[in-house]
Parts: structure tokens; C-alpha cells; sequence
């Protein structure tokens, strides 16, 4: 069990990296995520079961999470429409499209075809028992994204990714459009929500279209449960505290799942659970912000 | 540099809060003009601002920058001439990112690919600009701008917008906002900047005396006109008095008390 919280955790903190980028450096509240979720789980398994390789799968579930963030960013530019409104319009039209990609069907198990996963199983079987292996191979895909992540935030791209969240007209005043670096971020974090669903719906070993629902609130739980385990203004650091935030928040949720009927609490209770560890994260903040004397 | 050719600007057109903030304005900019600009509130220096830099559009009348007529171009494809400095001293710089970032992001204008440039050899750049400043900013280069007073900061945002190497560069009331120590410091640098750099400078001011000792000519607005025009010599003998008397024979009418655009 201890494992499988690990692999979940690594598996949702790629998503939780996304919506990272676009609620803390972009300050864009994007909720496409809810529907871009999906989209890569969707996408893959209509891949597994066409007979694409895995690895192209993942790679055109990661062009339609881009695609859905783009739409976004798209609408808010284009039609001055507020970001959670956007979000909202692209995350609703998902659905659909969602199904349309699934055949006109809900969902579709991927129990009997081969998937990335039960090819590593196949590599390793000899060597060490499958949970283990998956639990390696998420680790390691973790640790290649998240070190690329940290290399584009401190390219001059991503360095002005970090200016836009925090001032805007400073980004005009330097010759760049903001709406463009709104699309391509914007894009990009959806892409990595999208290639999260792509993984979880291998290691769950199903594609459903619910399974984004109430996503967004599970990455920011996941975000700020981070920000109070490390204080840093390195960008390694903070990517880092995403991972440990998202591994933390799904042990939370394991335990409400497993020890909650002692407390008559059922898993339809889980979301509930998400929504107050994000009111507690946001007081307990507001309460250090009063206690220094500023509003942070 | 710049001409702006029967320049007019109306907000809220056809509604009854219609306003004419901006009356025909002709001017033209010479390069290497350092002009400073002064008029009580509601006079239209600022919005005159926005339109040059491209912040908003003009209702007629036309913009020219250097021979090309920019009148329609957005502020982000302008700005690669343009230099911009808000009096706010929180508004040039990005308050989470340390100043090394803030100065990479600054160096150059336009679009930023996924490249690193910010290496060993460009941190040992900026450390020597900023040691210019001589505030004692070079030992805290990984330090998050927000730990900057608002003096510093508006210092730094000044040497950022130099380094970026504009044509043009607009200065709205930039010290007005700190103490008078760091005014007159932010002053100081502004002068050798402009000097150093060659740069084409329009400064509005509520200080007079700023207004006068700085740069090579003087326009005053008032009510969407620029009403007075000195330069040169008419420009280096003038005073606070005169000036105020110009702006009563010219308009027929005594200075309002305006405390503002009387402290000297």
C-alpha cells in the first residue's frame, strides 16, 4: 500500500506541476485542467487500443492537453473573456470531445492491452516485484520532467514566464506580447496535466471521462500543502515542494479512505476532505501574513 | 524622433461623461532632446504618455517615431524603442524574482526564446552595472527584489531600462513617490544616464525646480494643450517667477494655488 501512495502521488504531481505553473507563475487560475485531465487519459487509451506505441501515445496526449490550453488562453485573449470563464467554456467542451475520442463511450478498460507499464513489468519481471518496478519508472519520470522544468524556468523564456505572473506591464513595456506568452504557458501546463492523465489511466488500468472531475482541486491542495513543507525562492526548490506536496496530499487521502469508517467517513467524503485542507492552507497563511505584520 | 501631428483624445466619446483630455497636440521631438513637462492635474501629461508609448489609441491625429507612423502599432511592438519609468517604484521590476532575473529579463528587448543566456559571464556584467549605483545592491544580486526599498528599486529599474538600450525614454514623475534624499539621488543617475546614453527623454515633473534645472527644453500643458514651448537659452534663464508669469499672460488667468506644482 505504502508504495502505491508514492507512485499515485508521482503520477499527480506531474499534474500538480501544471497547475503550479499557471496559478503560482503565471497567476492564471486555469481550471481546463478538470477537462485536459481526461483528455490525456482518453487519448492514450484510444491509442493503446488502436495499436499506437505507448510513447507516441503519450506524446499526442501531451499535444492535446496543449491544444486545450491553448483554446484557453485563446478565448481569454481574443474575447477579453476572464480566465475562469475560459476555463470553465474549454473545460465543458472537453467533455464532449472526451467521448468523442472514446468512441462515443464513458470509459474503456485497458486490462488486456499492452501499455508502458506492463512492458517495464515485462523488463524487470526478473529482477523485482512489479509494484516496485512501477514505483522506480514513475520516480524516474518524475525526476526527468521535473529537472526540465527547472531548466525552462531559468531559460530567458522562462524567466519572463516568472515576470508575467508578477507584473504584467513590465512584460509589455519589454517588447513582448503578453497574449502570446499567456498561450504558450498556458499550453504547456495543460500538456504536462494531460500526459499526468495518460499515466494514471495506465496505472489504474482504465480511461474514464470523470476522471478529471474536481482534478484542479486536488493540484492546488497538493501546491499549497507544499508551500508548508519548504520555504525557498529557488525554482528547483519549488518544483521539488510540488512533488512532496502531491505524495503527502494523496497519503492524506489514503488514510481518509482506509481509517476513515471509524469516524463514519466514506470515500465519497474525499473531496469534501480536499476542499478544507485548501481553506486550512489559505488561514493558516493569511494567519503567518497577519503575525508579520504584512499581507501576503 | 517623435512627432505627433493634431493629436486629439476623447474618453467616453457620445456618452455624457464624454472628455477631451487631449486638444490637438503638434510637436516635434528632436533626437537628443531631454524635455521636461510640467502642467497641474487633469492637464493630460500622462495620457499624452500613453499615447506615445502605445498604451492607448488616439481618437485623430497622428504619432510618428523616427519617420515610421506607429499611430496603430501596440505598446508591445513600440516598446522595442521605448523606455518606461511609472512613478510607482514597485511597477518596473517583478517583486518575486531576485534582481539578477529582474536584469536578465530586462537586457533585451522582445520575444525571449527557451534559451540560457544568464551565465557566468552576464552575472559578472550586471554586478558591474549595478555596483554603478553605488548602493551596496551588488552583494545581494540572489536576492528577491521585494527587499528592496523603493529608492533602490526605482534606482534599478532605471539602470534596467538603460541597459535595454531604448531610443526613447519616458520618465512620469519617477522620484514622486520617494523621499526627497532618494529623489534627488534617482535624479542624479537619471541625468548622467540620459547624458551617457544619448537618450531622447520627455520627464513630466511637479516639481519646478526639477523641471527647470533638468534638460534642454520645457513644455507646460494645460487643459489638453501644450500652452508654453521653451528651449535654449529662453529655456536656461528661466525661473520659477517668470514661468509663472508666462502661464498668466497666456492664459489670462493667476495660478491656482496648485501646492503641487509649486513645490520647488
Amino acid at each position: 500500500m505504502i508504495e502505491g501512495i508514492f507512485v499515485e502521488g508521482l503520477i499527480y504531481s506531474i499534474m500538480a506541476l501544471g497547475v503550479f505553473f499557471t496559478f503560482r507563475i503565471l497567476d492564471f487560475p486555469d481550471l481546463t485542467v478538470d477537462g485536459s485531465f481526461p483528455m490525456g487519459a482518453v487519448i492514450m487509451a484510444a491509442c493503446l487500443h488502436g495499436g499506437i506505441h505507448p510513447l507516441t501515445g503519450l506524446l499526442l496526449s501531451f499535444c492535446g492537453g496543449l491544444t486545450a490550453g491553448a483554446v484557453t488562453a485563446a478565448i481569454h485573449n481574443k474575447l477579453k473573456v476572464p480566465h475562469l470563464l475560459a476555463g470553465i467554456l474549454t473545460m465543458t467542451m472537453l467533455y464532449s470531445v472526451n467521448i468523442r475520442i472514446l468512441s462515443n463511450r464513458a470509459n474503456l478498460p485497458l486490462l488486456r492491452v499492452e501499455t508502458l507499464l506492463t512492458r517495464v513489468h515485462d523488463y524487470t519481471r526478473e529482477f523485482i516485484p512489479p509494484e516496485y518496478a512501477s514505483l522506480l519508472f514513475f520516480i524516474l519520470v518524475v525526476f526527468i520532467i521535473k529537472k526540465l522544468l527547472d531548466l525552462f524556468f531559468i531559460t530567458d523564456m522562462g524567466l519572463v514566464f516568472g515576470a508575467l505572473g508578477n507584473n504584467e506591464q513590465m512584460v509589455r513595456v519589454q517588447g513582448i506580447n503578453p497574449a502570446t506568452l499567456k498561450l504558450i504557458g498556458v499550453g504547456l501546463s495543460n500538456g504536462l496535466v494531460a500526459l499526468s492523465g495518460a499515466f494514471a489511466a495506465q496505472y489504474q488500468g482504465f480511461a474514464d471521462i470523470n476522471l478529471g472531475q474536481g482534478i484542479v482541486v486536488t493540484g492546488l491542495a497538493s501546491v499549497m500543502l507544499g508551500e508548508f513543507l519548504l520555504k525557498s525562492n529557488k525554482i528547483s526548490v519549488l518544483t521539488l515542494r510540488v512533488i512532496l506536496g502531491t505524495i503527502l496530499f494523496k497519503a492524506i487521502m489514503y488514510l481518509g479512505r482506509y481509517y476513515g469508517y471509524y469516524i463514519n467517513m466514506t470515500p465519497n467524503d474525499l473531496k469534501l476532505i480536499a476542499g478544507i485542507l485548501i481553506i486550512l492552507s489559505l488561514g493558516a497563511t493569511n494567519f503567518k501574513g497577519i503575525k508579520k505584520g504584512s499581507r501576503s | 524622433m517623435i512627432t505627433l501631428k493634431c493629436l486629439t483624445k476623447t474618453f467616453n466619446r457620445d456618452s455624457a461623461s464624454e472628455k477631451q483630455v487631449i486638444k490637438s497636440i503638434d510637436i516635434h521631438v528632436n533626437p537628443g532632446d531631454f524635455i521636461t513637462v510640467i502642467g497641474s492635474n487633469g492637464a493630460g501629461k500622462t495620457t499624452l504618455f500613453n499615447l506615445i508609448s502605445g498604451a492607448i489609441s488616439p481618437t485623430s491625429g497622428s504619432i510618428l517615431i523616427r519617420g515610421n507612423d506607429v499611430t496603430t502599432l501596440p505598446e508591445y511592438l513600440r516598446a522595442k524603442n521605448i523606455g518606461r519609468i511609472f512613478q510607482d517604484p514597485l511597477a518596473g521590476t517583478a517583486s518575486n524574482m531576485t534582481l539578477e532575473d529582474n536584469m536578465m529579463i530586462t537586457c533585451k528587448k522582445g520575444f525571449k526564446w527557451p534559451v540560457i543566456s544568464l551565465n557566468k559571464k552576464m552575472r559578472q556584467f550586471f554586478q558591474k552595472e549595478v555596483t554603478c549605483l553605488d548602493m551596496g545592491l551588488e552583494s545581494r544580486m540572489k536576492e528577491n527584489v521585494s527587499t528592496l526599498s523603493g529608492g533602490q528599486r526605482q534606482a534599478l529599474t532605471l539602470l534596467m531600462t538603460v541597459l535595454s538600450r531604448p531610443d526613447i525614454l519616458l520618465l512620469d514623475e519617477h522620484t514622486a513617490a520617494l523621499d526627497p534624499r532618494n529623489a534627488t539621488m534617482v535624479m542624479a543617475l537619471t541625468r548622467r544616464f540620459i547624458i551617457e546614453k544619448k537618450l531622447t527623454s520627455l520627464m513630466i515633473t511637479h516639481n519646478m525646480g526639477h523641471a527647470i534645472e533638468f534638460g534642454n527644453r520645457l513644455i507646460m500643458m494645460d487643459g489638453g494643450e501644450i500652452i508654453i514651448d521653451v528651449q535654449g537659452d529662453t529655456k536656461k534663464s528661466l525661473t520659477i517667477p517668470k514661468l509663472i508669469d508666462m502661464f498668466g499672460s497666456i492664459r489670462n488667468k493667476t495660478f491656482e494655488n496648485d501646492e503641487v506644482l509649486l513645490t520647488t
